[in-house]
């Protein structure tokens, strides 16, 4: 008998939950921002199971954003922003991508496709917003015609119409939904009914995770019911809308996962030092994903000593004086 | 003498404009020291927060980035993306967003996104976050930038943030409803926009810079008749800065 019978259907690996959601050519969405709570064991899966032609949809995703373009998974990019603070003012492999040619992307702003996921999970086909008038985003097409045919690409980009309620002149823009084959969050918390409850900011993930049509959630720990259900306020999504539950602890690391660990600036700057070059980051895929059968040996590598500076005080949400230059 | 650094000088321009009670949109660098520094010096009401949904942050710690944890502990409200956006776009907030660009035009327009063809970029930088959108929604911006003539230039080669647009009136007809470029705070001095042409305009050159130089380093005529030497620091407003806002030195 299962320790936790409730979501036993649900409860599976990071290898599993990967081969089963996350395919060939698949539209993904993965939670976070910048140098928060990325899934970065389950991108880190990804890429070790060789998963290709992704057609990733994200806001602000930093790290797991970088690692999944320089690992090759990624054909096509919908961003909002590709920067990882002050460890990338630009994320390095998205940047090279762009500059070379090899990936086809689309430029958006935070809160359009935040209204593009909202769309998606509200099930309505576009959603109306004023965010961009007279901007390049509202001119300038990274996707081509050819494109704009191809699986879930939406058929046009924006649309801008007359406000339908006003008499005088007054602009809108209508944006297409968004509806990822599969998203990934982090979460602090999933219930062993499978509730879920993310700590700290959410950002979009309750958006993200809303609009897809798979969810894999992973997490730090897995609580009993009576604890999950005694504050239901502080909970994030109900269980009926996850479709994996994978236990990851420390599994958003070299990024931060508020209450539990802060991130990684050691980590960090080691990658942003081996991002900027093509063999350097190469090596660094070697080490640290493909060098790796899991997780748990992926922690090893990291060791306890860098474990414990960035351990978060559980009261403030971050490791206080952590030297993270 | 009192020494200071241009950041210090920068942070403290861009602090002084705050005014009591107007919600203040910060990014990181500079902008989160301006940010700090207004609540702490000029305006004590003014509430700090970030585009990650973050309201009104403790900051015992300085964030490196919006999504750092330190924008969540102490908060009166941890929001969404969403919520935040409404935020600054709300009719009844006064709402003051810090941005900062690769390049700007004479109307306080932004690029963030790339150089060169925008398919194929010489330089491919971060895109909009939520800049587009508080360009958009914000009663007001103030940019801040390195002042040179890459970065102030006669056409912007991606436009991602919308200031005044084309100058006039052209901001609200596009369909804006308000906002636009209060000031862009650089290196070398403070810039304001002329209220009927919505042109930058040069109002304060700092301690020890020339007018001329700041003439030199843009590439747009730039109207300098009204400008005055900035008031320099004062040892109080740094000792703020230097000993609450960032003791970790990590931006200072």
């Amino acid at each position: 008998m299962s320790k936790y019978p409730e979501i036993a259907d649900k409860l599976m690996s990071l290898k599993e939950a990967v081969r089963r959601f996350v395919r060939n050519g698949c539209q993904l969405s993965i939670g976070g921002f910048t140098v928060a709570r990325n899934p970065m064991a389950a991108v880190y899966e990804v890429v070790r199971q060789g998963i290709r032609d992704i057609h990733l949809v994200c806001h602000s995703n930093g790290q797991g954003l970088d690692v999944l373009i320089g690992a090759g998974c990624v054909k096509r990019v919908e961003i909002a922003y590709g920067g990882n603070g002050r460890y990338a003012p630009t994320c390095f492999r998205f940047r090279k991508a762009v500059e070379q040619g090899r990936i086809e992307f689309e430029d958006y702003s935070n809160y359009q496709m935040s209204l593009r996921f909202l769309a998606g999970s509200l099930s309505i086909p576009f959603i109306a917003t004023k965010s961009g008038l007279g901007s390049d985003l509202l001119r300038v097409h990274g996707f081509s015609e050819e494109i704009r045919r191809q699986g879930k690409v939406a058929r046009k980009k924006f649309e801008i119409i007359q406000n339908p309620f006003a008499e005088e002149e007054d602009h809108v823009v209508l944006l297409p939904a968004l509806t990822p084959d599969v998203a990934i969050v982090h979460a602090q918390y999933v219930g062993d009914d499978g509730t879920v409850r993310i700590k700290g900011l959410t950002f979009a993930d309750v958006e993200q995770a809303k609009s897809a049509d798979a969810l894999i959630v992973t997490c730090e720990e897995i609580v009993p019911r009576s604890f999950i259900r005694l504050d239901p306020d502080q909970n994030t999504l109900p269980p009926f809308f996850v479709d994996a539950i994978v236990k990851v602890p420390y599994g958003a690391h070299p990024t931060a996962c508020f209450g539990f660990y802060d991130y990684d600036p050691k980590h960090l700057n080691h990658y942003k030092k081996v991002a900027k070059d093509d063999d350097s980051f190469k090596e660094y895929l070697d080490e640290w994903v493909y060098g790796v059968a899991d997780h748990e040996e992926y922690l090893n590598r990291v060791g306890a000593a860098a474990l414990l500076d960035i351990k978060a005080n559980p009261f403030v949400g971050y490791a206080q004086g952590l030297d993270r230059k | 003498m009192l020494t200071y650094s241009a950041n210090e000088m920068m942070a403290l321009a861009a602090g002084r404009l705050i005014k009591d009670g107007d919600i203040v949109f910060a990014g990181t660098g500079v902008s989160i020291l301006a940010a700090t520094a207004a609540k702490r010096i000029y305006a004590p009401k003014a509430v700090v927060f970030f585009e990650t949904g973050g309201i009104d942050p403790i900051l015992e710690e300085i964030p490196m980035a919006v999504a750092d944890s330190r924008v969540m502990y102490g908060t009166c409200l941890n929001a969404g993306l969403i919520e935040a956006f409404s935020i600054v776009g709300h009719r009844k907030l006064h709402t003051v967003a810090f941005l900062g660009a690769a390049q700007i035009d004479r109307y306080g327009n932004l690029n963030t996104t790339s150089l060169g063809e925008y398919h194929r970029p010489k330089t491919r930088f971060p895109g909009s976050g939520g800049a587009c959108d508080v360009a958009s929604f914000a009663s007001g911006v103030i940019t801040f930038m390195l002042h040179d003539k890459r970065r102030f230039v006669e056409q912007l080669d991606y436009l991602t943030s919308v200031g005044w647009y084309q100058g006039g009136s052209s901001r609200k007809k596009l369909g804006l409803r308000r906002g636009g470029a209060i000031a862009v705070v650089t290196n070398l001095g403070l810039m304001k926009f002329d209220e009927t042409t919505r042109e930058m305009v040069l109002a304060q050159y700092y301690p020890g810079v020339s007018v001329t130089q700041i003439v030199e380093n843009t590439s747009f005529p730039i109207n300098v008749s009204g400008a005055v030497e900035a008031i320099p620091p004062s040892a109080e407003e740094l000792r703020i800065l230097r000993e609450e806002v960032d003791p970790q030195k990590l931006i200072l």
